[in-house]
């Protein structure tokens, strides 16, 4: 046992392997939030008139609100003055081809093992930088036009689809939802806009790599897509930012339309700073994401791989107003030193015939607290809603705490839900196993860890699965990986 | 004042209908003949302990068991005698872990409430029956009993409460039972809810297991208008063990939520759990099952596991089991689910020429069995079996 104890601690502390600062200059705005700088963010946006005001409205209402703490999180209050609101990379002329990106920014991905140049040449996923706040580079753009679906930065989309961000944006998440909702509607800098055109299935991975960079700086994404009546789509969103000291915050809202027969497959691999092994610093994300399924048999799946952040407050929804519609969700989080996540999901039943799948794992290690937060809702006209949860949770070590708080709501005596969790630390025997065949501790712990979380892994896409098994192993591992 | 300030804790469950009313709490004048409906089979064998409108009536009451065996006092006696250690030492635990207004409610008569003690290595041979009756024959009525026991090391203890409205004015019940069980002691609560539409409830039952020692507990529901049944079970002694039941047949607009908690505090404890629940018409279920596993509890196995079916379109059920684990080397789960009776089950029985009205109480009588099995004093259950029997077949 002790000896176990001590393979654990050695193991679990790792150092945030991606901390380092790209040296890029940065057209930033001074700290502090006010009307001032919100209409100062919308028009260094050029934009229309109708964006500024839903910005103020948002801010306006925003204003009224307190800061919420339900969560099982504890962190000092945020000084929302002390936040730099809006901050853009410099060289930011328009750009046709990776060859006119800063050599700087391109390094930064090399260093991230997510060359941009290796990505575009070997696996064909178009790539939308967010370096910081701002797009600055598009790839794959033209290839995807011709066959007239839109993947661009959210800025773009509203100079060039006025009309598809008018009737989308806050459909899904009003900017009235919640607190961080409301702030991330006035002050959002930037996010991607994708719209799937009707009959149309995706070619290639849409993915979104953000990288925090600017110090003090908070990152606000906005993101919308829109999958037209029988389109698919498959959208990967990863993130790694720098080591630093002060606290940063992400507010992002992510909002997804699907409509009839439609599918919007939503992975994210979240790595940014964790803090350092006493707590000190790290990104507080605090994020809303929610999609509906507006039309008759269609399919929203989010897909998260959490091994970052400070602080984790998210729970990725489907709403599942059409008939036969079906929501997805599956997550692995890891939390290690001092890091707090309070994440699950939210499938709401609206229509007949729905159904729901959820699988959460939490892992635990160091000094963390690890929350799964989800709610189960049949209405009374949800005949037939079909929901299964199964959440696990595995502790290492004994410092740290794994949690569950499930919400079930239902109100139509045709509505099947099961949800069912456990909670237990690897097993003495599973371990001895490994060991027995001569597979070392670390590599055991390892090993296990992975066919834990396996289940979500696999719903991973391909590109995405890989990078996110080596990050689970590089969160847990001094050493290996 | 809002008396359910914590909103998270009272979530499903809007108690402000039943707390704005204007009620008596004046003593009043009950007969041994009003009480007769309510008395439970077995009683002339039991310890028949009477409280009416929350306080302790010593002429409806009867007390079978030598005062050797089973001590009864005042609270207020018991502050100042001999008891006067063990009474401040455990009395209002409880209030560390409901800190909401309606609790501290009850708190206000506490001198009113009565301390029942089972000395060490005792099992009286009388079981007690708790009888709440509450007066409303005349106006609204509220009561607040305020009871502490204390089953001595290597006790043996085996209490039912059950509860009763006269009249046809609400009533509103707000108890607090503290339950303090000593090293190698034994304890089964049993506690029937069967009153009318218009009695409302909220109940706390607080037990801690001070010592290695085995509780059982089984809350049946059938009637009643809004009730809340807080449970919580504090294992305070290593390798504790508890089994707590629970059932809810609701019909009409009864809503029964079932609030509980096991809090592992030591190490070795072993719990499990299992609540059932059925909701017709226009009622509503609610469970929210919490457990805590603190630090020092390692080797913790808990269990816990929450079964619904919804008969009705119009009824409700709300599920919120919580687990909040704190050290490592623990075994913890939780499960539930709600749905319907099986179809298939229903066809196999109609195959064989059971009309459909019928069969679907003999499936539901099943479904409820496995929580009736669990009392243990085959008086009880034999009364529980045939309420729950006339709960179904009724409309």
């Amino acid at each position: 046992m002790k000896e176990n104890q001590d393979t654990l601690d050695l193991t679990t502390p790792s150092e945030y392997k991606y901390g380092f600062v790209t040296d890029i200059d940065t057209d930033a705005i001074p700290k502090g939030l006010s009307e001032d700088v919100i209409r100062l963010i919308s028009s260094k946006k050029n934009e229309p008139e109708w964006m500024l005001e839903w910005r103020l409205k948002a801010y306006q209402y925003w204003l009224k609100l307190e800061e919420p703490e339900w969560a099982n999180l504890h962190y000092p209050k945020i000084n929302y003055q002390d936040i730099i609101y809006y901050a853009a990379p410099k060289p930011k002329k328009q750009l046709n081809s990776l060859d006119e990106v800063d050599p700087e920014l391109l390094s930064t991905f090399e260093k991230l093992g997510i060359s941009l140049s290796e990505q575009k040449r070997l696996t064909g996923v178009a790539v939308d930088v967010v370096m910081d706040s701002v797009s600055v580079a598009t790839s794959f753009k033209e290839q995807l036009s011709e066959i007239g679906v839109i993947f661009c930065s959210i800025s773009e989309a509203i100079q060039l689809h006025p009309e598809l961000v008018k009737k989308y944006m806050g459909s899904v998440v009003p900017m009235t939802d919640n607190y961080f909702s409301a702030l991330n509607s006035a002050v959002f800098t930037d996010g991607s806009f994708c719209y799937i055109p009707k009959g149309v299935r995706c070619p290639m991975e849409l993915s979104t790599y953000f990288r925090i960079n600017t110090e003090n700086t908070g990152q606000f994404e906005r993101t919308l897509i829109i999958a037209e009546d029988e389109s698919y789509v498959s959208y990967l969103e990863g993130c790694t930012a720098p080591m630093r000291d002060e606290n940063q915050l992400h507010a992002a809202v992510v909002e997804l339309v699907a409509m009839e027969k439609s599918e919007i497959k939503y992975s994210t691999v979240q790595n940014w700073y964790p803090g350092d092994k006493e707590g000190k610093g790290g990104i507080y994300n605090f994020v809303t994401k929610r999609g509906i399924c507006k039309g008759n048999h269609s399919k929203i799946s989010w897909t998260q791989v959490e091994t970052g952040s400070a602080i984790t407050w998210k729970y990725p929804s489907v709403i599942l107003k059409g008939d036969h519609s079906i929501g997805e969700f599956y997550s692995v989080a890891f939390t290690n030193n001092y890091q707090q996540a309070d994440t699950g999901t939210k499938m709401i039943h609206l229509g007949k015939n729905t159904r729901s799948r959820i699988v959460a794992k939490g892992i635990s290690a160091g000094h963390s607290q690890n929350s799964y937060r989800g709610l189960v809702r049949a209405s009374k006209q949800a005949v037939n809603a079909r929901n299964y949860s199964q959440c696990d949770s595995l502790l290492l070590g004994d410092k740290c705490g794994a949690h569950t708080f499930p919400y079930i709501e239902v109100k139509n005596k045709t509505a099947i839900i099961e949800h069912e969790a456990t909670t237990s630390k690897i097993g003495e025997d599973q371990l001895f196993y490994c060991r027995q065949r001569g597979i070392d501790p670390e590599a055991a712990v390892a090993l296990i860890v992975n066919g834990f979380a396996k289940e979500v892994m696999n719903q991973l896409p391909m590109e995405f699965a890989i990078e996110a098994q080596k990050l689970l192993a590089i969160s847990m591992e001094g050493s290996v990986g | 004042m809002d008396l359910t300030n914590f909103k998270e804790e009272w979530k499903y469950t809007n108690i402000s209908s039943v707390l704005e009313k204007a009620y008596v709490t004046a003593p009043s004048e009950v007969s041994a003949e009003d009480l007769n409906a309510f008395r439970m089979p077995g009683h002339h064998k039991a310890n028949e302990l009477v409280f009416v409108n929350g306080r302790y009536a010593p002429a409806l009451s009867q007390v079978l068991s030598s005062e050797n065996e089973l001590v009864i006092l005042p609270l207020k006696e018991a502050m100042n005698g001999f008891f006067r250690d063990l009474v401040s030492s455990h009395l209002n635990k409880s209030a560390d872990y409901i800190k909401d207004g309606v609790h501290a409610l009850n708190g206000e008569y506490m001198q009113e409430g009565m301390f029942i003690y089972v000395p060490k290595g005792l099992k009286p041979q009388h079981p007690i029956y708790m009888y709440h009756v509450l007066d409303g024959r005349q106006a609204p009525v509220m009561a607040q009993p305020r009871n502490l026991i204390y089953a001595d090391e290597r006790s043996r203890l085996q209490l039912t409460e059950t509860y009763a409205t006269l009249g046809t004015s609400d009533s509103f019940c707000n108890e607090v039972l503290e339950i303090i069980v000593a090293q190698d002691a034994y304890v089964e609560y049993y506690k029937l809810q069967n009153d009318v539409a218009h009695a409302s409830q909220v109940n706390t039952t607080h037990i801690s297991q001070i010592g290695r020692s085995y509780v059982h507990t089984v809350v049946i529901s059938l009637g009643g208008g809004i009730v809340r049944n807080n449970m919580n079970l504090v294992l305070d002694a290593a390798n504790n063990e508890a089994h707590m039941y629970g059932l809810y047949l609701l019909k009409g607009k009864t809503h029964v939520d079932n609030h509980t908690l096991i809090d592992n505090k030591q190490p070795g404890c072993f719990s499990n759990q299992l609540y059932k629940g059925i909701a017709d018409d226009s009622s509503t279920g609610v469970f929210n099952g919490r457990i805590m596993v603190q630090p020092d509890a390692q080797k913790t196995n808990a269990y816990q596991s929450n079964k619904n079916i919804l008969l009705s379109d119009n009824a409700t059920i709300n599920a919120k089991p919580q687990l909040e684990i704190f050290a490592d080397d623990v075994k913890c789960s939780h499960g539930c689910t709600v749905g319907q009776l099986d179809e298939e089950a229903l066809f196999y029985l109609r195959a064989r020429g059971i009309p459909r009205e019928k069969a679907e109480v003999l499936l539901l009588q099943a479904y409820a069995a496995d929580i009736v099995a669990q009392i243990k004093p085959m008086t009880v259950r034999a009364y529980v079996e045939r309420l729950i029997l006339e709960h179904l077949s009724v409309g």
